[in-house]
């Protein structure tokens, strides 16, 4: 059992007001809030030990690097990776997808295939189209049925030979929709295609077992993780990270730099060129101990409490209609009410004290898909409340009043 | 009536409200008094980029004065632009040029100003604005 209100009391954000109302805070999806250990962490490295890192004879430099190495350990032990320089920190999940993709510039050639789910964040579609246009590679899509989740049968026919590559996130942020990622892993496995899973979505609720989903590439951004924002990591299998060519080139990637050539730095540094977001690294360390103090399966328990109870309110609501999939889901509800434009319901909830989003949510073919010109989506974290919804729902329903 | 004047009844008229649930009311009642865009102008050119919601504007020059018809799927942004357009339309271009928006501060919308919303409701000013700016270039 979790005790929210202490947990509240964690984060200070949460007790501002916005327009004269205490704030609801229900777009976790999009960014999650920061609490206070994390915070104080951030303070701590940039009050007493900001330095640059793995180039320093002094104190100071060595307390950052064995600080930021420090969080590397813990980032790998939770997703228990196998070897810490497995891990590359990155500036997010758009800068590790962008690294692999680039890195399979030299690996595809013209005809090869890769697969993405119909479900993607559409600014993770592009560095596979940049990829296909560098390459002559060619993109093909995992179809999705009517209620979010995607199409395996259809999976299981577009996989073959030419087959290079699988994009699919863990969990949809438009939708909520848990992606059966070991059975893609493994049928992708059986024909020899590497698998790169988005786990921005993911990583808030559950623990992902890099060794046991046996997954090639997973990426996680650390401000949707109650980490600081423009900071997260690329997990990357040892085999793969060392055939694939580094990105950027700058510091700290070298071994040896002579006009005639240079030899690159070993794992993780390869990856890593100039100097990182050292103190975003450290606190996402920091963040990732937050969460697992709390624990992830009483953060799970809960979750999926909060969205039973909001599924069910708002359902009662007449004329709302709530997308995705009705099991297997993260505590995310996308959903519209008839006649009424997602963008009109999210300002009247904004001058009521909800953060809510709204739109497409970079999830454009999802909203082709239904379509729809956007949901307004709910997203909930283990410190919302009951109360919460209950504010959500009240307001939802003086929304629709004042917009029919 | 003046530009000016227009504004400042408008500014009267949103002075007699207490608290914003009756201004967005009262701004989505205006909404639907909106004169609508024609179907023929209703296409992809005639959308102002930057809003979350479609916004569709068509300017038309009657003698010398500009007229504007619009239309949104959004209600809100609906009375964002009808309000707008009450101000401007069948007005000179040079004086819709020239015209400033501050009222839309004073009617309590300020939140709608910020050029990073995405209402666009900076958006909404600068296209009309353009259209005058292009229909002037026509008078002369
Ligand atoms: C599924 C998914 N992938 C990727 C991203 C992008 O993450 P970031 O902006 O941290 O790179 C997001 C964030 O919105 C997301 O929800």
């Amino acid at each position: 059992m979790l005790n929210i209100e202490k947990i509240r009391k964690d984060f200070p954000i949460l007790h501002r007001e916005v327009n004269g109302r205490p704030l609801v805070y229900l777009d976790n999806a999009a960014t999650s809030q920061t609490p206070q250990q994390v915070i104080d962490v951030i303070v701590d490295y940039y009050q007493r030990y900001n330095a640059n890192i793995h180039r320093g004879v002094h104190t100071l430099s060595q307390e950052a690097t064995d600080a930021y190495e420090a969080a590397r350990i813990k980032i790998q032990k939770h997703f228990n990776a196998q070897k810490a320089y497995e891990i590359i920190f990155t500036s997010g999940t758009t800068h590790s997808i962008n690294l692999v993709a680039n890195g399979f510039s030299s690996l595809l050639r013209k005809g090869d295939e890769i697969l993405v789910s119909a479900m993607e964040h559409h600014s993770n579609i592009v560095p596979w189209q940049m990829l296909c246009e560098r390459t002559g590679a060619v993109l093909r899509v995992i179809p999705m049925s009517d209620e979010g989740e995607l199409v395996i049968d259809e999976y299981h026919k577009l996989l073959g030979p030419k087959t290079k590559l699988v994009f699919v996130n863990h969990v949809s942020n438009a939708l909520g929709t848990i992606n059966p990622i070991k059975a893609l892993i493994n049928a992708a496995h059986k024909i020899g295609a590497a698998v790169l899973i988005d786990g921005a979505q993911a990583a808030p609720h559950v623990k992902a077992d890099m060794q046991a989903l046996d997954v090639d590439f997973y990426t996680v951004s650390a401000h949707k993780i109650c980490g600081p924002t423009g900071v997260g990591v690329l997990y990357g299998k040892e085999e793969w990270l060392k055939k694939l060519p580094p990105y950027q080139g700058g510091g700290e990637m070298i071994a040896e730099v002579t006009f005639e050539k240079t030899t690159y730095a070993e794992l993780p540094h390869k990856f890593e060129a100039g100097t990182p977001n050292i103190c975003g690294g450290i606190a996402f360390g920091a963040a990732i101990d937050y969460m697992n103090a709390i624990g992830f399966d009483a953060i799970e328990t809960y979750e999926k409490e909060l969205l039973a109870y909001a599924t069910e309110k708002l359902g009662q609501i007449e004329g709302l209609k709530i997308y995705g999939p009705k099991r297997n889901k993260a505590s995310v509800i996308s959903f519209n009410i008839e006649g009424i434009h997602p963008y009109d319901i999210g300002t009247i909830l904004d001058k009521l004290g909800i953060a809510v989003r709204t739109g497409h949510h970079c999830a454009q073919p999802i909203m082709d898909f239904y379509k729809i010109p956007g949901t307004v989506r709910a997203s909930f974290s283990f410190y919302n409340t009951k109360e919460e919804v209950d504010t959500l729902v009240e307001g939802v329903k003086k929304a629709k009043n004042m917009l029919v | 009536m003046t530009i000016q004047t227009i504004q400042e009844e408008i500014v009267d008229e949103f002075s007699m409200f207490e608290d914003w649930m009756q201004r967005y009311e009262y701004m989505i009642e205006l909404g639907k008094s909106l004169p609508i865009i024609a179907d023929q102008y209703k296409t992809d050119d005639n959308i102002i980029k930057g809003c979350q919601s479609k916004v569709w504007v068509h300017a038309e020059l009657d003698h010398d004065k500009l007229v504007f018809t619009a239309d949104s799927d959004a209600i809100i942004t609906k009375g964002i632009i009808a309000i707008l357009i009450r101000a401007f339309s069948n007005q000179k271009p040079q004086d819709i040029i020239d015209a400033d928006t501050n009222f839309i501060d004073e009617i309590g919308l300020k939140e709608h100003l910020s050029p990073t919303r995405a209402n666009g409701l900076v958006s909404m000013i600068k296209q009309l604005k353009l259209y005058a700016v292009a229909y002037q270039t026509q008078l002369n």
